[in-house]
């Protein structure tokens, strides 16, 4: 469901993190600006770049930047781009993770060295490097959002090392929240439940976590990229003017569950 | 023309934005029709929800062209 108001009229924003028509970022993305918000866009890559302008054209914005968020320079050339074209912005949507697809299956005690740093260099530090450059722009206040998964909190099949990577970001959420708060820049998280992204389609067995959800959180349904929208455009709009440090999970109440339903089907496969 | 094939077709052109002449059967999605690595995920995600299947990892990776597109979505309608 698309909602339209003006609660965002007159905020800009920077999304980091859409792939393609089916990433949470773009649900959030459209949220915004159906509810006024004027947009930037980051990418990572040309396979990437031809997806996200069409889509960023969708919505009136032709600013759209290369950011490859392992390397400080390049984010430090995006916050300068966003100083010369706004002088200031409002909020920062961080949608962006990566791990080997190798170790997003089997056993996390797996995992190697370097795909541990790596991942937790792009999926949990890169927050924290934004959350500096956005602090300086940020000079009447702020909202960051980063983006979440309940794996951080319980062990879930193959997440493995984003599991690691989660937790360590939803806890830098509330060290920087403490930080910002004195300059009112608020920081939460969406912990959404699982959505068929591109970025899914490297988890193993992606299709029974869906499954699962279904059958067994309180609203037996999975969440859609709309609906993390809308849930985003809360945390990042005054509506939650006195909300930060928060996670908030968007996952149909899957998060209070603590066994398998009743009446849900056995499933072993799917 | 089968109806898998139509459909198939349709899928292809909207989202790799070819014509419909150049999505035969043979055509390889990649060297043919100019797909990258991330249309070919894309495109099997395209074609679980048109046809309401799931296609397992190790066989999307064995889709390379429309024709082995046709022949998996049929061998699970059946």
């Amino acid at each position: 469901m698309e909602i339209k108001t003006d609660i965002l009229s007159g905020k800009r924003g920077l999304i980091m993190g859409v792939a393609n028509n089916r990433s949470i970022a773009w649900g959030i993305a459209k949220a915004c600006s159906n509810n006024g918000a004027e947009l930037a866009f980051t990418y990572q890559g040309d396979a990437i770049k031809k997806r996200i302008v069409p889509l960023a054209d969708k919505l009136n914005s032709p600013n759209v930047f290369e950011c490859d968020v392992s390397n400080p320079e390049s984010i430090d050339e995006t916050f300068a781009k966003l100083e010369k074209l706004w002088g200031k912005i409002d909020f920062v949507v961080h949608a962006i993770g990566f791990s080997d697809k190798n170790e997003l299956d089997g056993r996390y005690i797996d995992t190697t060295e370097q795909n541990f740093i790596n991942t937790l260099n792009i999926s949990c530090y890169s927050f924290t490097a934004v959350a500096q450059r956005a602090e300086k722009l940020m000079k009447d206040g702020g909202s960051l959002l980063t983006l979440t998964y309940y794996g951080a909190e319980k062990v879930m099949p193959h997440y493995n090392v984003m599991g690691i990577a989660k937790a360590g970001l939803e806890t830098s959420v509330k060290y920087l929240a403490k930080d910002l708060g004195s300059q009112n820049i608020r920081v939460n998280a969406i912990s959404a439940g699982p959505i068929k992204t591109l970025a899914a389609s490297g988890i193993g067995d992606f299709r029974y976590i869906l499954k699962w959800n279904e059958y067994n959180s309180p609203l037996k349904r999975t969440v859609s990229i709309d609906e993390v929208g809308n849930s985003a455009m809360y945390l990042l709009s005054d509506l939650s003017s006195g909300v930060t440090g928060e996670i908030h999970h968007v996952d149909s109440g899957y998060n209070i569950i603590g066994m398998k339903s009743e009446d849900a089907p056995d499933i072993s496969t799917v | 023309m089968s109806d898998t094939l139509e459909k198939v077709q349709a899928i292809v052109v909207e989202h790799l934005g070819v014509e419909a002449e150049k999505v035969s059967a043979s055509a390889s999605f990649i060297e043919d029709l100019g797909a990258d690595s991330l249309d070919t995920v894309e495109l099997v995600m395209a074609f679980e929800e048109e046809f309401g299947i799931e296609i397992p990892d190790d066989a999307a990776e064995s889709i390379l062209s429309v024709g082995d597109a046709i022949s998996f979505i049929d061998s699970v309608k059946k």
